[in-house]
């Protein structure tokens, strides 16, 4: 199967590398998805070539031909009306047997002992709580290989999905109810997934990462994260531009540990912003330009943003940019 | 002028169906271009993402509800009365009102295009923009605070009143008024097929009606029948609107598999194959169609015990499909195919809702939907299935039964053009699909990043929509050009077997000049038991009573969007006067003088 499609972009011309292709799969759920579906997809082939190339034999042998008499007035053939009610009711229960076995493999719980974390859709970000961690991120999830994950997914507003199409199938996020995706990611990478449910006018932007890493290094993610950020030198740019948080717009929508004023839960944590490789959903490269751009005019960047244009003086910005990849 | 908007005679409306039909499909498929422009490139040409979401919105529910199904109702309407030989519909004047109220909600839905000034809105157009599906509680006022919303609650709530009535009108129609000898198992398959679709109208549009009415509570008046915070569920919205919306996808497709099963036994010159299996297939899709809707929420997580359940009743549904497909290869076995253009879309159909059919056995399966639903890949399913099934089903029956209702042919000539402008067209922008989205596009979205792999899929995509659009600019050449030079058809261009074909075309307003006296199932044929019906008198031996046409249908339905506009403008004394035109109109036409 995946030969084939492989071979079918080829020859549109897209090479690839294809970060959210549904036939590559790297986790134990998208491998049961794409194996059922392998199936499937073979049986429909099957069905594809009998039933066209009837129909194309049919249309060729059956033409009208000068001469020919009236044809033979043949209302219908009962052995034949069974035979094919039959056929299609046994090839889908040759579907339907791994399918209902797949259905109850990928529902979504997973073993004790799981890796925890919460998803919370908002408008069009996704925010991520390790509770047995202690730790509060954004748009980007770290997961260590080969350990069995529980995703438990609630959203702050509208219905959102979550989809990570080679990390497994797409699942909703509803208000007023938990919903699971269980899967053990089977090597290590970094996967992209986006919002798979319209959810306003940025669904489109609603994007999101995910970083499959090596135990050890998962470790060392988890030790950064649960540290506070190292405060800025003095007098440094940083220092400013940490001054300039604490007292500006800022913390009414943003948490920052290690800054007390900083306790708003209506956008992302910021607390490791700057060891983040992406920002506003994951839709930027996390870099100076572009965080300059985004806290300037935010929704020109991403339509519908929640977070205003922000006028700033040029070196009030300066410093804000400099704080925020300070928080490593 | 005057004797089209009090027209009462189902030919006429039956046009007038066909052709304000025609317009919204022509403006659905200008949306559809404006999605696939945007689509051409990574990050887009320029649309904004608000106007695109107002594009894929209105181009779903302008293709569902003011093109497909009242293209469906123009031959519903022309056909029907004619195939059981009757002289017009049972209720002449509730007809009258179902186009009106159908062409008043389809103006209503898309005056949102230009409203915004009236609601101090930064931009002109205003149109719904949360999907055609609309899903709780992204429509609630909270997250939805503009009239686009409204447009869409209001607009769907007047077409539904024009679907219903139309629903019962047919139905009755086919069960009292059809021709001495004609049993329902004489009943030609368009016929049933349109027996079956109204049951499943007068059914299902009730249930979407709730649903409106409900989120018109939501919006209006502060209820929180789909709010989690005030212990609303926004899941229910979608069992309520599925539980509508899959029953309305055999109301799309079930009048389409009757035209061809009309189409293909006139070309093969052989009888349906099976047509008992044929009907009673038709008749259990439209029983079944009742228990599959969960299948569009496998994503939502209803757990392992539901999402069996209604896996197992999608896949059995493709059984009677399937058997379907087989009887009309059948009809065609051993037929003398005549490849009219008529004809051609007809095996188009099949061939491309097979396509459609095993696309939607993949997604029938939950953990693949999970990967599959959502994205570009059900995009691709649904436009075989409503353009490669419905559109080129409703194709067929224009190029079958424009004869009848003008009196001329359709020029064969450009027909084969467009029937091949639209099978290479379509498939060159809705196969590309099945690939973007397995390989991760989802839809409704404005914009994609290069990184994904896609571009030159959507290249193609686009591409193939374009050659779509000459492909219907080919039609109506052919239809422009056919009022005048089109070749004159006589009675019976095609040596059908059913009763249309046996008066004149276009049919005198009272239809036959006599009533026929039917024998066989396909009265003009002459089979193994019966010989062909004899010829119809030129001029009806004895003077036929016509009624006149009447003016409060067209009332009544005025006073509907008065409510509507009402609603959306807050003011009560207009709502009052648009519930008074109603009243007056219903009471005018009650006590309308019965006269010839």
């Amino acid at each position: 199967m995946v030969p084939l499609f492989t071979a079918a972009a080829v020859v549109t011309g897209c090479g690839g590398p294809f970060p959210q292709s549904t036939l590559a799969p790297r986790s134990d759920f998208s491998a049961a998805v794409n194996t059922l579906f392998t199936g499937i997809f073979w049986w429909a082939v099957v069905v594809f070539v009998i039933v066209e190339g009837l129909l194309l034999f049919v249309i060729i042998r059956y033409r009208r031909r000068e001469g020919a008499g009236e044809p033979r007035p043949l209302h219908g053939h009962t052995a034949l009306e069974i035979g094919w009610t039959l056929a299609p009711a046994l090839i889908l229960v040759f579907i339907a047997v791994p399918t209902m076995r797949t259905i109850f493999a990928t529902a979504g719980h997973a073993p004790a002992g799981a890796l925890r974390v919460e998803v919370v859709g908002h408008q069009w970000w996704w925010e991520y709580r390790y509770p047995d961690l202690g730790i509060v991120t954004a748009n980007e999830l770290h997961l260590p290989v080969g350990t069995p994950v529980q995703l438990e997914l609630t959203t702050a507003d509208v219905i959102h999905s979550f989809w990570v199409p080679r990390l497994g199938g797409k699942r909703d996020l509803t208000p007023g109810r938990v919903t699971r995706i269980a899967f053990t990611a089977d090597s290590a990478g970094e996967f992209s997934g986006q919002c798979a449910e319209f959810c306003g006018a940025s669904h489109a932007n609603m994007r999101l990462r995910v970083f499959v890493q090596p135990d050890s290094a998962f470790r060392a993610w988890v030790a950064g994260q649960r540290a506070q950020p190292a405060a800025p030198a003095p007098g440094s740019l940083a220092e400013r531009g940490r001054e300039d948080f604490a007292r500006g717009a800022c913390i009414a929508c943003h948490t920052i540990a290690g800054l007390p004023q900083a306790r708003g839960i209506v956008g992302p944590n910021l607390t490791h912003v700057g060891s983040r490789t992406t920002i506003a959903g994951a839709l930027f490269p996390n870099t100076t330009e572009y965080l300059r751009r985004w806290i300037d005019d935010a929704p020109s960047l991403k339509p519908g943003a929640l977070m205003p244009a922000i006028v700033l003086p040029d070196d009030e910005l300066s410093a804000l940019v400099a704080y925020l990849q300070s928080l490593r | 002028m005057k004797s089209w908007l009090t027209t009462t005679d189902h030919k006429r409306i039956g046009m007038l169906y066909f052709w304000t039909a025609l317009v919204f499909f022509l403006i659905g498929g200008l949306e559809a271009l404006v999605i696939r422009a945007q689509l051409a490139r990574p990050e887009g040409i320029g649309v904004s993402a608000e106007i695109y979401n107002q594009m894929f919105t209105m181009h779903g529910t302008t293709m569902v509800f003011l093109a497909l199904m009242p293209l469906s109702a123009a031959f519903f309407n022309y056909i029907v009365p004619l195939q059981i030989g009757a002289r017009d519909v049972a209720f002449p004047r509730l007809n009258a009102f179902s186009y009106w109220v159908f062409l008043l909600g389809g103006l209503f839905l898309n005056a949102s295009f230009v409203a915004g000034p009236l609601f101090g809105a930064a931009h002109l157009s205003v149109a719904p923009d949360a999907g055609w599906f609309g899903y709780a509680n992204l429509t609630s006022r909270q997250f939805s605070p503009g009239p686009n919303i409204d447009f869409w609650v209001l607009g769907l709530l007047i077409l539904g009143i024009a679907s219903l009535a139309a629903g019962f009108n047919f139905i009755v129609t086919i069960l009292n008024m059809r021709a001495p000898g004609m049993k329902l198992m004489r009943l030609p398959v368009f016929s049933w097929m349109t027996l079956v679709t109204q049951f499943i109208v007068i059914t299902a549009f009730p249930v979407i009606t709730v649903a409106l009415v409900l989120l018109m509570f939501d919006r209006f008046f502060g209820t929180h029948f789909f709010v989690p915070a005030g212990g609303g569920d926004p899941i229910l919205w979608q069992h309520l609107f599925w539980l509508f919306g899959h029953p309305e996808v055999y109301i799309l497709i079930l009048p389409a598999m009757g035209i061809i099963s009309e189409v293909l036994p006139t070309f093969s010159r052989k009888p349906l194959f099976g047509y008992t299996v044929v009907v009673y297939s038709g008749v259990l899709i439209g029983f079944m169609g009742w228990g599959v809707w969960s299948h569009h929420m496998f994503a939502v997580g209803l757990g392992p015990i539901a999402d069996s359940v209604f896996s197992a009743t999608t896949m059995l549904i493709a059984v009677p499909t399937g058997v379907k497909i087989f009887n009309w290869i059948g009809t065609m076995w051993g037929g003398q195919l005549r490849f009219t253009t008529a004809m051609l879309f007809a095996v188009g159909f099949i061939a491309m809702f097979i396509i459609g059919g095993l696309s939607g056995v993949s997604h029938a399966s939950p953990p693949a939907d999970l990967q599959q639903t959502d994205t570009y890949y059900v995009v691709a399913h649904i436009h075989y299935v409503l353009f490669g099934g419905t559109m080129l089903g409703l194709f067929a029956g224009m190029y079958y039964w424009w004869p009848k209702m003008t009196g001329r042919r359709l020029s064969e000539t450009l027909g084969k053009w467009h029937f091949w402008l639209t099978f290479v067209g379509m498939n060159l922008s809705f196969f590309p699909m099945h690939f973007s989205g397995l390989l991760g596009m989802p839809r409704r979205i404005y914009t994609y990043g290069a990184e994904l792999g896609v571009t030159r899929l959507n290249e193609i995509s686009t591409a193939g929509a374009f050659l779509l659009g000459v492909a219907v600019l080919v039609f109506l050449v052919n239809l422009w050009r056919t009022r005048t030079r089109g070749e004159p058809a006589g009675n019976d261009p095609w040596q059908g077997a059913t009763l249309e074909w046996a008066t004149t075309s276009p049919p005198p307003v009272y239809n036959f000049t006599v009533l026929p006296r039917v024998e066989s199932r396909l009265p003009l044929w002459a089979t193994e038991h019966h010989g062909a019906m004899a010829p119809l008198p030129a001029t009806p031996p004895a003077p036929i009573h016509v009624p006149g046409g009447s003016w409060w249908p067209l009332v009544t339905a005025l006073g509907l969007p008065l409510i509507a506009v009402a609603a959306l403008s807050h003011q009560l004394w207009l709502a009052l006067a648009g519930v008074a035109v109603v009243i007056a109109g219903i009471y005018r036409w009650a006590y309308e003088p019965f006269e010839a």
